[in-house]
């Protein structure tokens, strides 16, 4: 590929890397208690609580940052901060 | 079919402009710049020019706007002068970096503190790191021709560098005299389809222009920028070649010589003053004295190569700046120094005619005439003064 | 029909593992104008933490075409933008800037007043965290009364900016504030702004965690909290007409606030702050609202 005259640069995701790294909690998802509202999915700033074809929510660990948004969000208190091991 | 009009300087340019149908035109006034985008102005109002004219707040917003518009694929021009250019300058380093292919008129003009609206060539001197193409003209027939020929240097594949047109204030801005304008067929003959490649208008295929590059890659960029420029030089000369296919005009590329031929000196200088010094110089060859001029029609890329070649065996170059580099000497000066370093010529410098200070054939007279006496004397170092500098005014010892 | 969650579009245009911290309000803000435009738009984006956010070349995170440009020239450069795309006859794409609280209340306000003024068709949007992030906290126009940056070591003492005020003194068919607290209110809005043609304004407050010094976790709450005690009104102005929106209905009664300390004692910024100095906010909260309840009225 010929080097581009202008930096021009393409999307990916881990444009920093696994952002995972970061974290000092992780959300850990109680599935009895989850009701697929998707506010988490809504919430999350980095995109890393993934929406499923049915609307169900998976945390993507490779880029969670562990800010807890999620978790303090959720109605019905289905999310966990759980200390990194 | 070509038709010759009585057009000053600034009006010159307006109607190459019009020629070469820019898509997006931004425009402020500054004088003695303003009469361009006027001009420009009554074209687009009066839908002789099929253009967006964007009546930008500032100088820095023109340059800004030409930015975003040339990114997204439209042909561009705006025109300034003096404390507009410097107000826009990081602008000006964005759009050489974003290697965009802006053209752009600068009216030069003298700088503030205290005012002036006269013309030294200070203000385009310092944009010449910037990765712009610089060129100069001597008189109006050249700024039309050299607006035109821009937007097929910038818009060369191997280029893609944003140009700017330098012409004197008053002396061409707004002197009249007689220029031959193209037509717009041949016009839209000499230059190329405006490509519509944008790196910005792809939504299927999103990218990114000019986020963070670390020490790795940055570097790399910038030599792209000299890399163009190389190229820049050849495609200047053959752009001119074609050029005097098409009007019969040809002014030999980076550097115009007048003269040269079996001269002892020559004189090295840029601009309107030009003419000045080639009627001192024709006056001088009826006294016996061997003297030629070269013109710099481009400062950037600057003609080392030219000026090495016609400046080997002489007993002096003399280069006559419009403005100075404080603490050092004349720009050209420094720079025609640099790249004759490997001969032993003698270069004098002299700075003259800031902020307008009228400098005519006489004056020129009298700085050849100087460094031939100079030369007989023995006195053959080179180095650089001012010429002309009022002494009872600024109370010299 | 209102936005609901499940509505929302499910692409992304904010790729994760991105340069943004932990519970970033931009970030979030960011991945909701995607959503909200579906990709149909050129980015314009300053000197500002969205330059970082991206990453660093070859990469982004960003799936929307994106122009970085210099601090001040934002509105600038997305005029000339959109007017390339008129005169090339490119339609159905945005142009939008997305600009910081400094880049559009201090440096950029010159070329976004201009912009408006000549009515250029764009959408500005200002993110505001009110301070300088990007170059670790320093004041900005936008940097409320009292608050700590580090040019403001004792807290600042002139009060924010009144930007949309400002924006709507320039005539334009649209002028909105939101918060990141109320994210679909965010996305209607942009939709209902790109709906006119000339420049509109949407200024999103954006708490951030950082700079503010609070949990990571609150941002989306203190997004909410600065509406619900006033500090933060909810409202637009669509051709020339005021409307509040969401929970900022209720508010104009005085005693349905939550109050302004509940806001205050919430945020590191704000820990220096003496009874006097929340009484300060407070008169300010009222003022701004005695404005709002003028152009009710009128």
């Amino acid at each position: 590929m010929s080097r581009p005259l202008v930096p021009i640069s393409t999307p990916c995701e881990g444009a920093v890397g696994k952002t995972g790294f970061w974290r000092t909690f992780r959300p850990v998802i109680d599935r009895s208690r989850c009701v697929r509202c998707l506010l988490c999915w809504l919430y999350c700033p980095e995109g890393a609580i993934v929406r499923t074809e049915d609307d169900d929510v998976v945390v993507n660990y490779d880029y969670c940052k562990g800010c807890g948004i999620c978790a303090n969000e959720c109605p019905r208190g289905a999310i966990s901060m759980v200390r990194e091991g | 079919m070509a038709r010759l009009a009585v057009l000053a300087g600034n009006y010159a340019v307006a109607h190459a402009v019009k020629l070469c149908r820019p898509h997006v035109i931004a425009a402020y006034p500054i004088t003695p710049q303003t009469s361009i985008v006027e001009k420009i102005a009554e074209f687009v109002e009066r839908r002789e020019l099929d253009a967006k004219y964007i009546r930008v707040e500032s100088e820095h917003s023109a340059m800004a706007a030409l930015i975003g518009a040339s990114a997204a694929g439209a042909r561009t021009f705006t025109a300034t002068s003096s404390q507009g250019l410097l107000y826009m300058h990081e602008a000006v380093w964005a759009a050489a970096g974003a290697r965009l292919p802006i053209v752009m008129a600068v009216v030069t003009r003298a700088i503030f503190p205290p005012w002036s609206i006269w013309t030294d060539h200070s203000d385009l001197l310092a944009q010449r790191d910037t990765g712009w193409i610089i060129a100069m003209a001597e008189d109006n027939q050249e700024a039309f021709d050299l607006v035109i020929q821009a937007y097929r240097i910038a818009e060369d594949e191997g280029v893609l560098l944003p140009v700017m047109v330098g012409l004197d204030a008053f002396l061409l801005s707004h002197t009249a005299t007689p220029v031959e304008l193209l037509s717009q067929e041949e016009v839209d003959g000499f230059l190329p389809p405006r490509r519509s490649f944008s790196f910005l208008l792809d939504v299927e295929r999103p990218v990114t222009m000019g986020n963070v590059a670390f020490p790795d890659h940055y570097m790399e960029f910038r030599y792209m920028i000299e890399e163009a420029m190389r190229r820049a030089r050849e495609v200047i000369r053959r752009v001119d070649e074609e050029y005097r296919e098409l009007t019969g005009r040809c002014y030999g590329g980076l550097v115009e010589r007048y003269r040269c031929g079996g001269a002892d000196v020559v004189v090295v200088l840029m601009g309107a003053w030009a003419g000045d010094a080639k009627e001192c110089v024709d006056r001088l060859w009826e006294e016996g004295y061997r003297v030629g001029v070269a013109r710099l029609r481009f400062v950037r890329p600057f003609p080392c190569e030219e000026l090495r070649e016609l400046c080997a065996g002489r007993r002096a170059v003399i280069v006559v700046d419009r403005s100075a580099s404080f603490g050092s000497a004349g720009v050209l000066f420094t720079e025609v120094s640099s790249a004759l370093q490997q001969l032993s010529v003698t270069v004098r410098g002299f700075v003259a005619g800031l902020g307008g200070r009228d400098v005519g054939a006489e004056d020129f007279e009298v700085m050849v005439k100087r460094v031939y006496s100079d030369l007989e004397e023995g006195r053959t170092e080179s180095g650089a003064e001012w010429y002309g500098v009022r002494k009872e005014v600024v109370g010299c010892r | 029909m209102p936005l609901t969650v499940k509505s929302l579009p499910r692409e992304e245009y904010l790729l994760p593992g991105n340069a943004s911290c932990p519970g970033c309000p931009a970030a979030l803000g960011l991945r909701m104008l995607g959503k909200a435009l579906e990709g149909k738009a050129i980015l314009v984006v300053p000197a500002s933490c969205t330059s970082i956010i991206q990453g660093p070349y070859p990469r982004t995170s960003v799936r929307l075409p994106l122009l970085n440009v210099i601090f001040a020239s934002a509105a600038a450069t997305a005029s000339g933008i959109a007017a390339a795309l008129e005169a090339l006859g490119k339609k159905g794409v945005h142009v939008v800037c997305w600009c910081g609280d400094g880049g559009t209340v201090d440096i950029g306000l010159q070329a976004l007043s201009g912009a408006a003024e000549r009515g250029d068709n764009i959408l500005y949007i200002c993110y505001d965290n009110e301070a300088y992030m990007n170059t670790g906290i320093q004041r900005s126009g936008s940097t409320p009364y009292g608050a700590w940056t580090t040019t403001t070591v004792l807290g600042k003492r002139r009060h924010k900016k009144n930007m949309p005020k400002i924006m709507a003194a320039h005539d334009l068919p649209y002028v909105a504030t939101a918060s990141i607290g109320y994210p679909l209110d965010f996305v209607e809005k942009v939709r209902r702004a790109v709906r006119h043609r000339g420049l509109k304004y949407i200024h999103l407050l954006a708490p951030c965690p950082v700079g503010w010094r609070f949990p990571p976790s609150k941002t989306i709450e203190m997004g909410r909290l600065a509406v619900l005690t006033g500090m933060w009104p909810l409202y637009e102005v669509e051709e020339g007409e005021f409307r509040l929106t969401g929970p900022s209905r209720a508010l104009l009664d005085k005693g349905r606030r939550r109050p302004v300390a509940e806001y205050v004692r919430a945020q590191g910024r704000f820990a220096h702050l003496t009874d006097e100095d929340i009484r300060e906010l407070e008169r300010y909260v009222d003022r701004l609202w005695e404005d709002i309840r003028r152009m009710l009225s009128s």
